[in-house]
């Protein structure tokens, strides 16, 4: 932990705030693509520290924000039945569906368990032949190795009640989404840093070429966050727009190998629904087709789940990073933690979230 | 006419959810919106840990708590000490001197005798160590399946001094915010011992009773404001709790607090705040700011506060919120938990 403290002290993240205000010669609006890093600017307030000619706005990069509510629906119905141990991390299990949460399914008599790993909802499956055992698996390309590694293992074994319901997203389609929109303001970003660690960042050297932007892998401490910004600017500065490596203690441009032949070996790509934002192709992964009898959507045809979406909620604009948490008119008043509209608010990663629970005393409620 | 309806909305949950027991908002919930409304008193009001009533010619403390904490042995202590030291911490909190217990044990059919044995042992030295009796009890048996293991309640009275009046609404701005010790102890301990969870770790229950150190304050002090033993919720819910009390606001530096590398590591890996999580061995204390130092020496000076230190102070501004200086010199806001601290996706 001495490297963390490191990582959060003041007069070293200060100096390098110092030094972007030195940098910045015009303003510059970057987007954070991590839930994990708005979180993190959020809970300690770097956005205080940065000088006036720098905005950030808040990526895609919740995973449990761009969940669509169909699939949400999807998972409580399988939930609810008695058949069924529903496993999940901690984090889904308060996000509301359209009429529940996984947490009155439970309240209600479902067998619904969180768990810190996939590989412990193969335990439970292990431990308990006579139930269908379902694991949530939610997430980025960052938590596809173990899903996936869960799914490979309970083959191999030839567990027979095991399955995971898939919602994995993909970042560089949702990067290519954001860039293509006219309305698009972003001049810069920071990528997520813990999926370049898996990934790699080789595949984002097209689309920065492309749409001369500079991405720049971030980690999530304060100080890796205010150096990703330093070395996104000074790219901006000197109308340079190349993909760096600002936290090479935990990223390589190759990734992790072994997890991507993985990935290779159980996903393959498929169009996908974001919350919020609607459908971007190629942008999701699902079970490859000799994968798929462990596919939880198919094996208890769950997949025909159509809802609606709150009509005040603006998460999508949020998650486009073209508004401000603060800006909509429900933030604070019929939207709050404890009563969400959105996945945004429900989340500690999700950008509503974060600015209710850290930051709402340095602005006005608007409407 | 006696209508069968919460007197207001309960945040929509039509079933009691497991953050119900929480400690945070939807815990607050229950007792401000069904409880409290339900059995108004003045003595209930305050929704202090206990109530004080005067009853002849003695100030008395009177509270109850129940333990059903999983697992009942962990590292550092038994359900037994938690059901001992909670119920004289929460005596203590108002300045009393703990004197008598009550025992009630809920257990399940099929528990080891042999637990029981070390349950019951474990509350007779605590008690014996808090120096309170056991005078009375009771015992249940539910059916294999209908109760886990063994819950015990405890009930107990003690004795105020005339001239100590501490409660969370007596908190005043300008007050210095004393904290005894390093945070979130307990609440990792029990963590590290969950199924399906298990970590090595040497993180000890800080489970201790804290009437001793509390009478060693009152010994420099009669003019403590505030005493709180932030336990479920850890101590972003007692401030909040106090902040909403005594209708101030609370500035706290982040890096006056003290979170063990352990405790830190696991919140780490686990995605938790240690401002959320549970204390069974600390205080928090608003005293009057010129006295602070002396009373931080006398705590400093006993085996439960060596730790003791001024991690902030109540003010006049946002009444109601507790807002932090961060490890990086911005500032933040600490909230109320809604149900749970849940552990994130990535």
């Amino acid at each position: 932990m001495q490297s963390l403290d490191t990582y959060r002290d003041e007069a070293r993240v200060r100096a390098v705030c110092d030094e972007i205000a030195r940098v910045a010669t015009r303003e510059w609006t970057l987007m954070e693509v991590c839930g994990g890093q708005t979180h993190s600017i959020m809970r300690y307030g770097i956005d205080q520290l940065l000088p006036k000619q720098i905005e950030l706005v808040h990526g895609p990069g919740c995973p449990v924000c761009v969940t669509p509510l169909e699939v949400i629906d999807r998972a409580l119905a399988i939930a609810a039945r008695p058949d069924v141990i529903f496993t999940s991390f901690g984090d889904m299990l308060r996000v509301p569906g359209s009429t529940t949460d996984l947490f009155q399914i439970k309240a209600k008599g479902g067998d619904v368990r969180i768990v810190y790993s996939p590989l412990d909802a193969l335990q439970v499956a292990r431990a308990n032949p006579g139930k269908q055992v379902v694991f949530f698996a939610v997430g980025f390309e960052t938590t596809a190795p173990a899903n996936g590694m869960a799914v490979f293992q309970a083959r191999r074994e030839g567990l027979k009640n095991f399955s995971i319901l898939v919602s994995h997203a993909l970042v560089p389609p949702a990067i290519i989404a954001l860039l293509s929109d006219p309305e698009n303001r972003v001049k810069g970003f920071l990528a997520a840093g813990h999926v370049c660690a898996v990934m790699g960042y080789r595949e984002y050297e097209p689309l920065a070429e492309k749409y001369r932007v500079p991405i720049v892998v971030t980690g999530f401490e304060p100080l890796d966050i205010a150096n990703g910004i330093l070395a996104c600017v000074r790219q901006l500065e000197e109308c340079r727009a190349q993909v760096e490596n600002a936290y090479p203690r935990a990223v390589l441009r190759e990734g992790n190998v072994a997890a991507q032949k993985l990935i290779a070996e159980v996903y393959q790509v498929c169009d996908r629904k974001w919350r919020g934002i609607g459908e971007i192709p190629a942008s999701g992964w699902r079970l490859r087709d000799n994968l798929r009898e462990f596919d939880a959507e198919l094996r208890f045809d769950v997949g025909d789940l159509r809802v609606n979406e709150s009509p005040l909620c603006i998460s999508g604009l949020v998650l486009q990073g073209r508004k401000k948490p603060n800006e909509c008119v429900a933030f604070g008043k019929q939207c709050t933690p404890a009563k969400p509209l959105g996945a945004t608010m429900v989340s500690t990663e999700g950008a509503c979230a974060a600015y209710y629970r850290y930051a709402r005393h340095t602005f006005a409620l608007v409407g | 006419m006696i209508t069968l309806q919460c007197p207001l909305p309960l945040r929509d949950y039509p079933n009691i959810v497991m953050g119900h027991g929480g400690g945070g908002k939807l815990s607050r919930d229950l007792v401000e919106h069904l409880f409290a409304p339900t059995f108004d008193n003045a003595l209930l009001a305050p929704l202090n840990d206990q109530a004080v009533f005067a009853m002849e010619n003695a100030r008395l403390a009177f509270t109850t708590d129940s333990f059903v904490v999983k697992p009942i042995f962990f590292p550092g202590g038994t359900i037994g000490d938690l059901a001992i030291n909670g119920t004289v911490n929460d005596l203590a909190m108002s300045g009393a001197r703990p004197l008598y217990l009550s025992a009630g044990f809920i257990l399940e059919e099929g528990f080891s005798l042999d637990d029981l044995t070390r349950v019951v042992y474990s509350m007779g030295a605590a008690a014996k160590r808090a120096g309170v009796q056991i005078v009375t009890g009771d015992t249940k048996v539910v059916e294999a399946g209908h109760g886990d293991k063994i819950y015990i309640n405890t009930a107990g009275i003690g004795i105020v001094p005339d001239d100590v009046n501490i409660s969370a609404g007596n908190a005043r701005a300008g007050d210095a915010i004393i904290l005894s010790g390093a945070i979130g102890l307990h609440g990792i301990a029990i963590l590290s011992q969950r199924e399906g969870l298990r970590f090595d770790s040497e993180i000890l229950s800080d489970c201790a009773p804290l009437h001793d150190l509390v009478a060693t304050m009152l010994a420099i002090t009669r003019d403590i404001h505030v005493l709180r033993d932030p336990t479920r919720g850890g101590i972003a819910s007692a401030l909040n709790e106090i902040a909403d009390a005594g209708k101030i606001g609370i500035e706290i530096d982040e890096r006056a607090i003290r979170v063990p590398r352990d405790v830190a590591s696991a919140c780490e890996m686990l995605g938790l705040d240690p401002f959320y999580v549970a204390n069974e061995g600390k205080l928090i204390a608003f005293v009057p700011n010129e006295i602070a130092p002396r009373v931080i020496d006398a705590m400093r000076a006993h085996a439960l506060g060596g730790d003791a230190a001024i991690i902030g102070r109540a003010v006049a501004a946002h009444p109601g919120m507790v807002v932090a200086r961060t490890s990086i010199g911005a500032t933040r806001i600490v909230d109320m938990m809604i149900g749970e601290q849940l552990p994130r996706i990535c």
